[in-house]
């Protein structure tokens, strides 16, 4: 049924601290590598050795540049993926029960084997989480790595999304953000965190944490400076260059 | 988004084929249907080719068409479901309704009777049709009243030019007279909808824009100098389409001129003109014209509603 669950006992999902994602990538490559070849597979590519490679991801990586008045800039990488809603309007939409919300942990599903592939669900949701695969003829979308989560023939550590565990800078937990106490909603409170378009009312589970704001404008300009006069001043330099200093000059 | 051809044809083709049978209906309940074999084979006959195309194109464009059966299991939450369950079970009375008309298997009376219910289950399905797109909180230019007024509308417009040509081809004055009258209103009531559709477009405030999309906003103007893929995918192509909102004015002025002031003035010289040669003509002109400007019409409801995903592509505002 398409109908949402009144509530659901977890809300799994990720946090996103975008001031620590170095925009590299890695979560959206392991995220292929893990769900084309484990339950979700075929994650199908088109040309993916041509001159216009293509295909279905759960996981797509963006960068912006931000600019204020006063001319401040600021860049900022941001991965965008499914957020798990719990008001997810991919569900409520689908015509033959192929999408769903499970009431168990919150994770929004396509059971492949009755989607008719008429693309609703992608129209439905703002965030672009659901991809058409041309070949399989239905959608397909992030699973929040259920078939890694709870698999036991791994080692606990492993059991996280494949983002998660691949992310190198460690901008990505995983965790139940219906539990006040967990470490994730923790993070949610401490820094801040906040849900990507509100107004669409679609209250997703995953939350982004803001980037820190930059240093001030004095201080941004101080980098030319020092290396200007580094090329001159020997002030502040060890004993050994102002040594070479004195005998060259 | 993307205008893909089996859905405009669907939703074209069907709301005139609904079109024809909810005004056949009015006419049987006002006991002004002509009863006549041929006639009622063809006409009957083109409404349901009209229905059933539609309904059958708007499968072509499903990735695993064989299993649109199961499209009609999620009536309680789906508005996609709910239509196709209407236009399932609205063949019912509009098939017996057709029995009687055209071969008189019963009373007239009783003709009328399960018309009319027919009638209601086509207006209810259009219904259903226009809130697949009015019920889309992420495509504002779809998400309001005035998609719902044009679905109700166009369709039986459409549907009444269409009929008004065939009465008159097969020399029903009174039910051609009567026709082309509800056409009219229909033709102007059609474009003033559309006028406010495209005035609420134009003046409407954006719901989403860049910065709420990325919760950047209070940093400053947010613009994407890095994306995700150098090649197209998906998103882009179901939900970026923008090739025609260059052409959108133009497009809007082939619309309103082909799709209602041709024919209304065309309509209109039909209830002046006294029946023969010159006012089939000009009644056929209706025809062909409304379907030119219907399809461009749907063309343009399609490739300038924009998508709130492509605020992560470079849109500053939906």
């Amino acid at each position: 049924m398409t109908s949402l669950p009144e509530t659901t006992a977890k809300k799994l999902g990720l946090v996103v601290d975008l001031d620590i994602c170095v925009g590299c990538h890695a979560c959206a490559v392991n995220c292929k590598e893990w769900n084309a070849s484990a339950k979700s597979a075929p994650l199908t590519d088109y040309d993916p050795y041509g001159k216009k490679p293509d295909g279905v991801w759960f996981n797509r990586i963006h960068t912006y540049e931000t600019l204020d008045e006063a001319g401040h800039g600021q860049t900022v990488h941001f991965p965008r993926s499914c957020l798990h809603c719990e008001d997810a309007p991919c569900v409520t939409v689908c015509p033959t029960g192929a999408s769903y919300k499970r009431e168990e942990d919150g994770i929004v599903l396509v059971n492949e084997d009755i989607c008719i592939g008429c693309k609703l669900c992608s129209w439905a949701c703002p965030y672009g989480a659901r991809e058409y695969d041309e070949n399989e003829g239905v959608m397909k979308k992030c699973t929040l790595c259920v078939d890694k989560i709870y698999n036991k023939n791994l080692p606990e550590e492993s059991r996280v999304p494949a983002c998660v565990s691949t992310c190198p800078a460690g901008a990505r937990s995983f965790g139940d953000l219906g539990d006040p106490e967990s470490e994730v909603s923790k993070l949610v409170a401490a820094r801040g965190g906040y849900d990507l378009m509100p107004e669409q009312e679609t209250k997703p589970v995953n939350k982004y944490l803001p980037p820190r704001p930059r240093q001030d404008g004095r201080t941004a300009d101080k980098a030319p400076r020092m290396l200007a006069s580094a090329d001159e001043s020997t002030e502040g330099a060890g004993v050994i260059a102002r040594w070479v200093d004195k005998i060259l000059s | 988004m993307h205008p893909a051809k089996s859905v405009i044809l669907f939703t074209t083709a069907s709301g005139a084929g609904y079109g024809m049978m909810i005004w056949l209906a009015v006419l049987a309940a006002l006991g002004m249907l002509p009863q006549e074999t041929v006639f009622g084979i063809l006409v009957f006959g083109l409404a349901f080719a009209l229905i059933v195309g539609g309904l059958l194109s708007s499968t072509f464009h499903l990735g695993r068409p064989e299993r649109a059966w199961r499209a009609m299991s999620q009536w309680r939450s789906s508005w996609l479901s709910r239509e196709g369950l209407a236009a399932i079970i609205g063949f019912v009375p509009l098939g017996l309704f057709a029995l009687v008309a055209i071969f008189g298997i019963a009373d007239m009376a009783l003709g009328a009777v399960v018309g009319v219910i027919g009638a209601a289950m086509a207006l209810l399905t259009l219904y259903f049709t226009s809130m697949i797109y009015a019920s889309l909180r992420t495509i504002p230019a779809w998400h309001n009243g005035w998609t719902v007024a044009g679905y109700l509308v166009l369709g039986p417009m459409n549907g009444a030019v269409f009929l008004a040509f065939l009465f008159a081809l097969f020399g029903f004055a009174d039910a051609a007279a009567a026709m082309r009258s509800i056409a009219l209103a229909m033709l102007l009531a059609g474009l003033a909808v559309k006028l406010l559709y495209w005035q609420n477009i134009r003046t409407s405030a954006p719901v989403s824009t860049a910065g709420t999309a990325t919760g950047l906003g209070h940093l400053g103007k947010v613009e994407m100098t890095g994306s995700p893929h150098d090649s197209d995918n998906y998103l882009l192509r179901e939900m970026g389409f923008r090739i025609a909102r260059k052409h959108a004015e133009k497009l809007r002025r082939i619309a309103t001129l082909l799709g209602f002031v041709v024919p209304i003035i065309c309509v209109a010289l039909g209830l002046v003109f006294a029946e023969g040669p010159l006012n089939l003509l000009v009644t056929l002109l209706s025809v062909i014209a409304c379907q030119i400007g219907i399809t461009a019409e749907r063309w343009l409801f399609f490739a300038e509603a924009k998508h709130a995903v492509t605020l992560y592509y470079g849109e500053q505002a939906v």
